[in-house]
């Protein structure tokens, strides 16, 4: 048929199965909505230690690596009294601006404590400027350990994303070196405690060599080992759970 | 006849004109209006849902159901947005052109027969207020004609928006979208003739009853409607379509709009409101043009009264027709790339201009030679021994113009 081909082409599309997705907010179909990627970059959350205290010590490395440059820190001493963060100081002010933010995860990978992560939620369509920054008040975690819901977020897959915080992190932590592949080298978090490794992308567990883990994990405080930190009162060891592993 | 029939055949206009005609002719126009206003709606949904469907897409589906109201939301849309006139625009003029664009593609639509029973002795006309009357908004004698000047006129409507924008894109698309409906006005004047030829009448209304009735047999059992269509030798009918769809600037004629060239070519400067009319007119013109092919080609409303009364069946059997036609558009949009500028031109001139012509020497042959008698075979040979003389003819002239250009470019290239 030459020149009229194309017109059985698109004609037979007519009968072929769509592969959208009827996806929309109203949608009660709890399948309409595509599965969340195990490491797909949201929108970010202050994660806090078991014990309610802050993660988040002000050092501002999310900041100086931020490409987009849409976070703003100040860090300030912890009140002796009623200390926010364990150790010396924490994070006094923090804001994200969204309307700035690519989701690259750089301050995630920056991050010395794990304090700030990415969650999987994506849906969210503030309408004024003021609404696109997120301060302290919406980013740390809520007590039980889940993200501050905001009005403009949608939500509806919360309870099976919500434990996925950090994967990204816990998959190569710490820094995103290899040989950190399936080792535990990081706190609990509220509400989850120590979370499970997040396995390599494709290997087994046996395949990876933690050698050079292990050795930096025996010997703290020294380089390219964790800092030693006193834990503070109350906190069971959080330290601890890397090396425990 | 009176005199009132220069105006219209209608016979609701051939006696006296009292109030019950002038009413009936009142709720008659604002029943065409609304009409298509409302199937304009329906169109550009339409449009979008089968162009989704055709490309795998879902479409619009998300205002009402299925998406129905998506074209009222974008409607509304258009008319709450900032209304921007260009300072570099020529404003009367930039003003008047989305009219000029929307105004003849309501009129061309007056002259559309759109049901009525064309199977009996009523020829179509309906009985209303103790009046006989069509159901067409208007039945001029020179219907065609109408059709054709509307379609003309149309053009303005695009060579004056592009020329008062003020803006290059505008402009080129303008100088493209004129010389592109003139070149195919012509195919689709002279494929038109043929059925003028054939119905012998240029009302729309004597076209249709021209159509209507029993057709012919096909090994005496497949029966065939008397369809212009078959009558003229579906040549015409090809012309015609192809000449239509460039003369709508749909694709893949639409270098006018090129958006990959043209940004929006002549409407490009052209927002709120007034887009909306260019908008308006674009669909409605593609509705408009089905309708017009349904009349001179597919019998328009005629068809058998299988259900209901006869004016009834009318107006479905010539939804229907439509709708093909309206399914063909879109099928051609989501399927066939555009045309680059020098193959629509090519198109329009060296193929469908000489095709045409050719077409309308035989059938106008046939015709004479079966009126006078002649013997049919000899006015058939000598007829298409005319026809390849002229073909040889004209491909030689383009051939020898071709080679004529590549050498003075080659001279160029030396010099």
């Amino acid at each position: 048929m030459g020149y009229l081909d194309g017109f059985r082409v698109t004609f037979k599309k007519l009968f072929e199965e769509r592969l959208t997705r009827d996806y929309s907010k109203h949608n009660p179909d709890p399948d309409a909505k595509a599965p969340t990627a195990l490491r797909r970059h949201g929108r970010h959350v202050l994660n806090r230690y078991e014990d309610g205290m802050e993660k988040c010590i002000g050092c501002e490395l999310c900041a100086g690596v931020c490409p987009a440059r849409c976070i703003y820190v100040r860090g300030a001493d912890n009140p002796p009294d009623d200390p926010v963060s364990p150790g010396e100081r924490y994070g006094y002010i923090y804001e994200i601006n969204y309307l700035r933010c690519i989701h690259c995860d750089m301050c995630v990978e920056a991050c010395p404590t794990e304090a700030i992560t990415e969650t999987k939620l994506f849906e969210f369509s503030f309408t004024s400027r003021e609404d696109a920054i997120y301060t302290k008040a919406e980013l740390v975690v809520g007590d039980d350990g889940k993200p501050r819901q905001l009005p403009w977020e949608d939500w509806s897959d919360i309870d099976r994303v919500a434990p996925m915080t950090s994967a990204w992190m816990r998959a190569t932590a710490p820094s995103g070196d290899a040989d950190f592949v399936g080792r535990v080298a990081w706190s609990g978090e509220l509400g989850f405690g120590v979370k499970e490794p997040e396995r390599g992308q494709s290997a087994e567990e046996g395949e990876v060599d933690t050698g050079e883990a292990d050795a930096i994990f025996a010997h703290p405080g020294e380089p390219g080992g964790r800092a030693a930190h006193d834990p503070p009162p109350g906190s069971e060891g959080h330290r601890d759970a890397g090396g425990s592993a | 006849m009176t005199d009132v029939a220069i105006l219209a055949t209608d016979p609701l206009l051939r006696g006296d004109i009292g109030l019950p005609e002038v009413l009936i002719v009142l709720v008659k126009t604002l029943i065409a209006f609304g009409l298509l206003l409302v199937s304009v709606i329906f169109m550009i949904w339409f449009e979008r849902k089968v162009l989704g469907d055709l490309q795998n897409r879902v479409g619009p589906n998300k205002a009402g159901p299925w998406g129905l109201l998506q074209t009222l939301a974008d409607g509304l849309k258009l008319i709450m947005k900032e209304d921007i006139i260009p300072a570099k625009a020529d404003r009367r003029v930039f003003i008047l052109a989305p009219f000029l664009s929307a105004v003849p593609a309501f009129v061309t639509f007056s002259v559309v027969p759109v049901g009525g029973g064309f199977d009996g002795e009523r020829f179509g006309a309906i009985r209303v207020f103790d009046r006989d009357t069509y159901l067409q908004l208007a039945d001029p004698p020179v219907g065609v004609l109408l059709v054709l000047a509307m379609s003309s006129i149309a053009v303005y409507g695009v060579m004056l928006a592009g020329w008062s924008s003020g803006s290059k894109w505008p402009l080129l698309g303008a100088v493209r979208g004129s010389a592109q409906m003139v070149s195919y006005e012509a195919a689709i004047g002279l494929s038109v003739v043929a059925v003028v030829m054939l119905s012998g009448s240029l009302s729309t209304h004597d076209i249709v009853v021209a159509q209507a009735g029993d057709g012919y047999e096909l090994f005496g059992a497949i029966p065939i409607p008397r369809w212009n269509l078959i009558a003229t030798g579906v040549v015409p009918f090809v012309i015609f379509l192809l000449g239509a769809t460039a003369e709508l600037n749909r694709p893949p004629f639409d270098l006018v709009e090129a958006e990959q060239e043209l940004v929006g070519g002549f409407h490009t400067e052209y927002s709120s409101f007034r887009f909306a009319l260019f908008y308006l007119a674009e669909f409605m013109n593609t509705i408009t043009m089905s309708a017009i092919i349904v009349t001179l080609f597919f019998g328009g409303p005629a068809g058998p009264a299988w259900f209901g009364p006869g004016w009834l069946s009318g107006i479905v059997w010539f939804t229907l027709k439509l709708l093909v036609f309206l399914f063909a558009f879109v099928w051609a949009r989501a399927t066939v790339p555009r045309f680059r500028y020098d193959q629509l031109m090519g198109i329009g001139w060296k193929v469908l201009i000489p095709l045409a012509l050719a077409w309308l020497l035989l059938l106008g042959a046939i015709n004479i030679g079966r009126d006078e008698g002649w013997n049919m075979a000899a006015v058939v040979a000598v007829t298409l021994l005319v026809i390849v003389v002229a073909w040889g003819a004209l491909t030689g002239a383009i051939d020898v113009a071709e080679r004529r250009r590549l050498s003075t470019d080659d001279e160029e290239v030396l010099f």
